[in-house]
C-alpha cells in the first residue's frame, strides 16, 4: 500500500510491540490508573451480578429513555478524559517559560490539544444534545418511542465505538497531532505517515454514522409521531428547536463523512485531493469540513436553546414570551447557519467581495439570537422566578453568553479576523459560547430532567457548590485568554519565549483548578443524590410545575410512556390539563404495542469498531473479515420480521393503578 | 371526541378526560414513518453526492500534465453504459406495477432482470476503470482523475448495494411474500434505485458530456 517505507506484517499490519508508549510516563501512569479502575469497575459489576441486568435492561434496549440516560453517560465519561486533557494543557503552558520545556514533549501535546477539541465536539457536546433530544422529545410530544427504535440504539452504539476508538488511541499508538480539524497538507500521508490522524478519520465516520441515522430518526419521529392536536406551532419549544438541529444533522454530516473519505483516499490509496502536489487543493478541504464545522456549532446550541426556553417558562410560571418569534428566530438561525462557514478562514485570502459577503452574514446571525435573549428576559419580566439549579444555570448562561456573542460579532469583521485570527482571542470565544452556551445548557437540562429519568431531584447543596464553581471558575481560566490574544498571542503554542505572559496563563491555570472543583462537585452531586434519593423523592412526576407533557407522567415514566396518547389543544398542554383539572382515564386500558429489545445495534457497531482498527493499523485481512461479518450480520437482521410485542392491557392497568394510588397519596398528604 | 364510555374520576367528568386523553387508540402499524425516514436518508446520501460533484468541479481540470478528459472518455461506452442503467430503472418499474397487482413470482423475475442490467451497467464501469488504469489514468495520477474515480466510483459501489439488497429481497419475497413489510422494502429500495438513475444522469452530463467539451 501507499506506506511502504514501514514494517507492515500480514498478520498485525502495522501494529508492533512499539506502538505502546511505554517512553511516556504519563500516557504510562494513566494507562495503569484506567486499568486498574476498568478492573475494579469489572469486579464490582461482576460480584454484584448486574450483567445480565445491564445487558437486558439496557445496552440491548430500544427503550428512548434508557438510550438517552447512555448516551448522558457516555457524554460524562468522555467529559471527564476530555478535560483531563484541557488540565494538561493548562499546566504546560503555566510552566514552559524562560527555557523551561514543561512536562510535555512536543509528540505529545499536540496529541493533547487535538484529541481535547474531538473529544469535546464529538465525544462530549454530541452525545449530550443527542441524550437530551432522545430523552426528551417522545416525552414531550406525548409519543411511545421514536419512529425507528432499533436505529436508535444502533447509533448509540456506534458513537460508543467512536468514543471507545479515540481512547484506545491513547494506549495503542497515537492520536493525530494536527488540531481538531485534521487540516491538509499536515494531516496528509506526506506530513502525517503514523496512526494519529487514522485514529481520527475512523472514529469520527462510525461515530458520524449514528449520529446522521439519529438525526434521520428524530426528524421522522417528530414529523410523523406527535400527539393529536400538537400542530407544528403548538409544539414544546425544546422539540422546535430538536428539529431543526436535526435538519442540521442530516444536511451537515454527509458533508463531514465525505471529506473525511476523501482525505482517507488521499491517505490509503494515493490520490490527490488535498495533497500539495499534482493539482491537489487542500484549501477544498478547509472550506467543506467548515462547510459541516459551522452548523455543527448550531447543532450544538439550538436544542440547549430549547432547554433555556422551557427552563425560563417553568421557573417564571409564565408561558415563554413570543414563542412564534422563538421558533422564526430558531428557523432562521437553521438556514443562515450555512452561509458563514468563510468566516472560519477570512485569511485564506478570498478577497474582500467574498469575506465582506460571509462577515456580513456572521453579523446578520447574531440578530435571531439576540431576538431569543430578549424573550428570555421577557418571559422573567413579571414571572415569579424561582431559583432553582436549572434557573441558575440559565441566568449565568444569559450572562456570559452574551460576552461571548459580542466578541463573536468582533471576530466577524473581517479586519479584525486578520489580526485575532489562530489566537488565543478565538479560543476565548469559543469557549465562552460552547462552556457558558452548551455546557451549562446541559447542566440546566441534567438538573432540570434528572427528576424525570430517575424519580429524585439532585442534591441542592452539591449543585450550588459546583455552579459557584464553574462561574468564577471559567471567568478565571478565559479571561486571561482573551486579553492575551489581543496583545497576539497564537493558539497551540507548548513553549513561550516572553516571561511577561506567565502570570496570565497562571491565573488561567488557577481557573482551570477551580472548573475541576466544579466538576468534582458536580460528581459529588450525583453520588450524594444516588445514596439520598429517598429522602430527594418526587412522587408526582411533576417536581418544577413543568407545562410540557413530559410532566403528565410518572417519574420515571413506564417503558410506553402513556397509557392513554394525551390530545393537545394549546402550546403548553400540560399546563392546560392541569388548569382545566382533567381527571387521568382510570379504566378501559389496552394493549400497547412496543418495540423488542435486540442486540443486533450493539453486535454491528462493535463489528465496525474492530474493522475501523483494522482500518487503521493496516491488517487488511481483520478489515475484510470485519466487512463480511457488517454485511451478513446486517443481512441476517432484516430476516427478522416479528420485532414488537405487546404489554397487556392487565399489566398497563396495574402499572397505571399503582400510579394513581401514587398521586392519591400525595394529594391526601397535601391535604 | 369519543364515544367510548370513559369512566375517568369519581367525579363523574369522562367528557374532560376524552377530550384530553385518545380513550380508543388503535394499534399504530409498524412502518408508518419508513417512507419519510428512508427519503430523509436519500437527502442525506444526495448530499455526499453533492460534495463528490462539487469537489469534481473544483478539480475537475487539475490534470497536473496528465490526461484530460478527451483523452480519457469514451462516450460510445458511457452511452451504453448509461442505456443499462436507465433499462434497469423501466424493469424496477415493472416490478412495482407486479407488486401492486399482487403476483410475487412476477416481481420477483423483473427485479432479477434489473439485477441483469444493474450487473451489465457494473461490467461496463469496471471494464472502462480497469482499461483506464492500464492506459496510466489512475485515481493517483491528478486530482482531476482522483475526483473523477471518486465520484463514479462511489456511484458504482451504490449500485453494488442496491444488488446486494435486491438479491435479499427476492429471497426475503421468496420466503414471505408480498407482506406490508417486504412491499414497503421494495418501495424503499425502489426509491434508491431511481435515486441512482437521476444521480447518474448527473455524472453523464456534468462530468461525461460537458468533460468531452473541455
Amino acid at each position: 500500500m501507499a506506506i511502504s517505507d514501514q514494517p507492515w506484517s500480514p498478520l498485525l499490519g502495522r501494529l508492533t510491540l512499539d506502538a505502546l508508549p511505554l517512553h511516556e510516563p504519563v500516557v504510562v501512569g494513566t494507562f495503569i490508573v484506567v486499568a486498574l479502575g476498568g478492573l475494579a469497575l469489572l469486579a464490582v459489576l461482576t460480584y454484584f451480578r448486574v450483567w445480565g441486568y445491564l445487558w437486558r435492561e439496557w445496552f440491548t434496549s430500544v427503550d428512548h429513555k434508557k438510550i438517552g440516560v447512555m448516551y448522558m453517560v457516555l457524554g460524562l465519561v468522555m467529559f471527564l478524559r476530555g478535560f483531563s486533557d484541557a488540565i494538561m494543557m493548562r499546566l504546560q503552558q503555566a510552566v514552559a517559560f524562560n527555557g523551561n520545556d514543561g512536562p510535555f514533549p512536543a509528540h505529545h501535546y499536540d496529541q493533547v490539544f487535538t484529541a481535547h477539541g474531538v473529544i469535546m465536539i464529538f465525544f462530549v457536546a454530541m452525545p449530550f444534545i443527542t441524550g437530551l433530544m432522545n430523552f426528551v422529545v417522545p416525552l414531550q410530544i406525548g409519543a411511545r418511542d421514536v419512529s425507528f427504535p432499533f436505529l436508535n440504539n444502533f447509533s448509540f452504539w456506534m458513537t460508543a465505538s467512536g468514543a471507545v476508538l479515540v481512547m484506545a488511541s491513547l494506549f495503542v499508538g497515537e492520536f493525530a497531532m494536527t488540531g481538531w480539524l485534521a487540516y491538509p497538507p499536515l494531516s496528509g500521508l506526506a506530513y502525517s505517515p503514523g496512526v494519529g490522524v487514522d485514529y481520527y478519520i475512523w472514529s469520527l465516520q462510525i461515530a458520524g454514522v449514528g449520529t446522521t441515522l439519529s438525526g434521520i430518526n428524530l426528524i421522522a419521529t417528530i414529523i410523523k409521531m406527535r400527539a393529536p392536536g400538537m400542530t407544528m406551532m403548538r409544539m414544546p419549544i425544546f422539540t422546535w428547536t430538536s428539529l431543526c438541529t436535526n435538519v442540521l444533522i442530516v444536511a451537515s454530516f454527509p458533508v463531514l463523512t465525505a471529506v473525511l473519505s476523501l482525505l482517507s483516499l488521499d491517505r490509503y490509496v494515493g490520490t490527490d485531493f488535498f495533497t500539495n502536489e499534482l493539482g491537489g487543493n487542500a484549501m477544498m478541504y478547509v472550506n467543506l469540513i467548515w462547510i459541516w464545522g459551522h452548523p455543527e456549532v448550531y447543532i450544538l446550541i439550538l436544542p440547549i436553546f430549547g432547554v433555556y426556553s422551557e427552563v425560563t417558562s417553568t421557573f417564571s410560571a409564565k408561558r415563554l414570551f413570543g414563542y412564534t418569534s422563538m421558533v422564526y428566530a430558531t428557523v432562521v438561525i437553521t438556514i443562515l447557519s450555512y452561509i458563514v462557514w468563510l468566516h472560519h478562514f477570512f485569511t485564506m485570502g478570498s478577497g474582500a467581495s467574498v469575506n465582506s459577503f460571509f462577515g456580513i452574514t456572521t453579523m446578520i446571525i447574531s440578530i435571531p439570537t439576540g431576538a431569543k435573549m430578549f424573550n428570555w428576559l421577557f418571559t422573567m419580566y413579571h414571572g415569579r422566578i424561582r431559583f432553582e439549579l436549572p434557573m441558575m444555570w440559565t441566568l449565568a448562561f444569559m450572562l456570559t453568553f452574551v460576552i461571548g456573542g459580542m466578541t463573536g460579532v468582533m471576530l466577524a469583521v473581517p479586519p479584525a479576523d486578520f489580526v485575532l485570527h489562530n489566537s488565543l482571542f478565538l479560543v476565548a470565544h469559543f469557549h465562552n459560547v460552547i462552556i457558558g452556551g452548551v455546557l451549562f445548557g446541559v447542566f440546566a437540562a441534567i438538573n432540570f430532567w434528572w427528576p424525570k429519568a430517575f424519580g429524585f431531584k439532585l442534591d441542592r447543596f452539591w449543585g450550588l457548590v459546583s455552579f459557584w464553581c464553574w462561574i468564577p471558575g471559567f471567568w478565571l481560566a478565559f479571561t486571561p485568554l482573551y486579553v492575551m490574544g489581543l496583545m497576539g498571542v497564537t493558539r497551540r503554542m507548548r513553549v513561550f519565549d516572553d516571561a511577561s505572559l506567565q502570570p496570565f496563563f497562571i491565573v488561567a491555570a488557577c481557573g482551570a483548578a477551580l472548573i475541576a472543583v466544579g466538576i468534582l462537585a458536580m460528581l459529588i452531586q450525583i453520588g450524594v443524590s444516588i445514596l439520598r434519593r429517598e429522602s430527594l423523592r418526587d412522587e408526582s412526576g411533576d417536581p418544577w410545575g413543568g407545562r410540557t407533557l413530559e410532566w403528565a407522567t410518572s417519574s420515571p415514566p413506564p417503558e410506553y410512556n402513556f397509557a392513554f396518547t394525551p390530545i393537545v389543544h394549546d402550546l403548553d398542554a400540560w399546563d392546560e390539563m392541569k388548569r382545566n383539572a382533567v381527571p387521568r382515564p382510570a379504566t378501559g386500558f389496552r394493549p400497547i404495542h412496543m418495540p423488542r429489545n435486540t442486540p443486533a445495534g450493539l453486535f454491528l457497531a462493535g463489528i465496525s469498531l474492530v474493522f475501523g482498527f483494522a482500518m487503521i493499523w493496516h491488517i487488511w485481512w481483520m478489515a475484510i473479515g470485519g466487512l463480511i461479518a457488517l454485511f451478513v450480520t446486517a443481512i441476517g437482521h432484516t430476516f427478522i420480521y416479528d420485532r414488537s410485542y405487546h404489554i397487556t392491557a392487565e399489566a398497563v392497568a396495574a402499572t397505571e393503578d399503582k400510579r394513581a394510588r401514587q398521586l392519591a397519596l400525595i394529594e391526601g398528604s397535601a391535604v | 371526541m369519543t364515544a367510548t364510555p370513559a369512566t375517568g374520576a369519581a367525579d363523574g367528568t369522562p367528557d374532560l378526560t376524552a377530550q384530553f386523553y385518545a380513550l380508543d387508540e388503535h394499534d399504530h402499524p409498524d412502518g408508518g414513518s419508513t417512507l419519510l425516514g428512508f427519503w430523509i436518508y436519500l437527502m442525506s446520501d444526495c448530499l455526499i453526492f453533492a460534495i463528490l460533484f462539487a469537489t469534481f468541479g473544483v478539480l475537475g481540470s487539475s490534470y497536473a500534465a496528465g490526461p484530460g478528459p478527451k483523452d480519457v472518455f469514451e462516450l460510445p461506452l458511457v452511452a451504453m453504459n448509461t442505456a443499462m442503467l436507465l433499462c434497469s430503472s423501466m424493469t424496477y418499474g415493472f416490478a412495482m406495477i407486479g407488486m401492486q397487482r399482487g403476483k410475487v413470482r412476477e416481481v420477483q423475475a423483473w427485479l432479477l432482470l434489473t439485477a441483469l442490467f444493474g450487473a451489465a451497467f457494473l461490467s461496463i464501469e469496471m471494464y472502462e476503470f480497469t482499461h483506464l488504469i492500464g492506459e496510466g489514468a489512475t485515481p493517483q495520477r491528478s486530482a482531476f482523475l482522483s475526483s473523477f474515480f471518486t465520484l463514479v466510483g462511489t456511484h458504482g459501489l451504490h449500485v453494488t448495494m442496491g444488488l446486494v439488497w435486491l438479491f435479499t429481497l427476492v429471497v426475503q419475497l421468496g420466503v414471505h411474500g408480498l407482506t406490508e413489510a417486504n412491499k414497503r422494502r421494495l418501495l424503499c429500495l425502489s426509491l434508491f434505485w431511481h435515486f441512482l438513475d437521476v444521480i447518474w444522469i448527473g455524472v453523464f452530463t456534468f462530468v461525461y458530456l460537458l468533460g468531452t467539451l473541455r
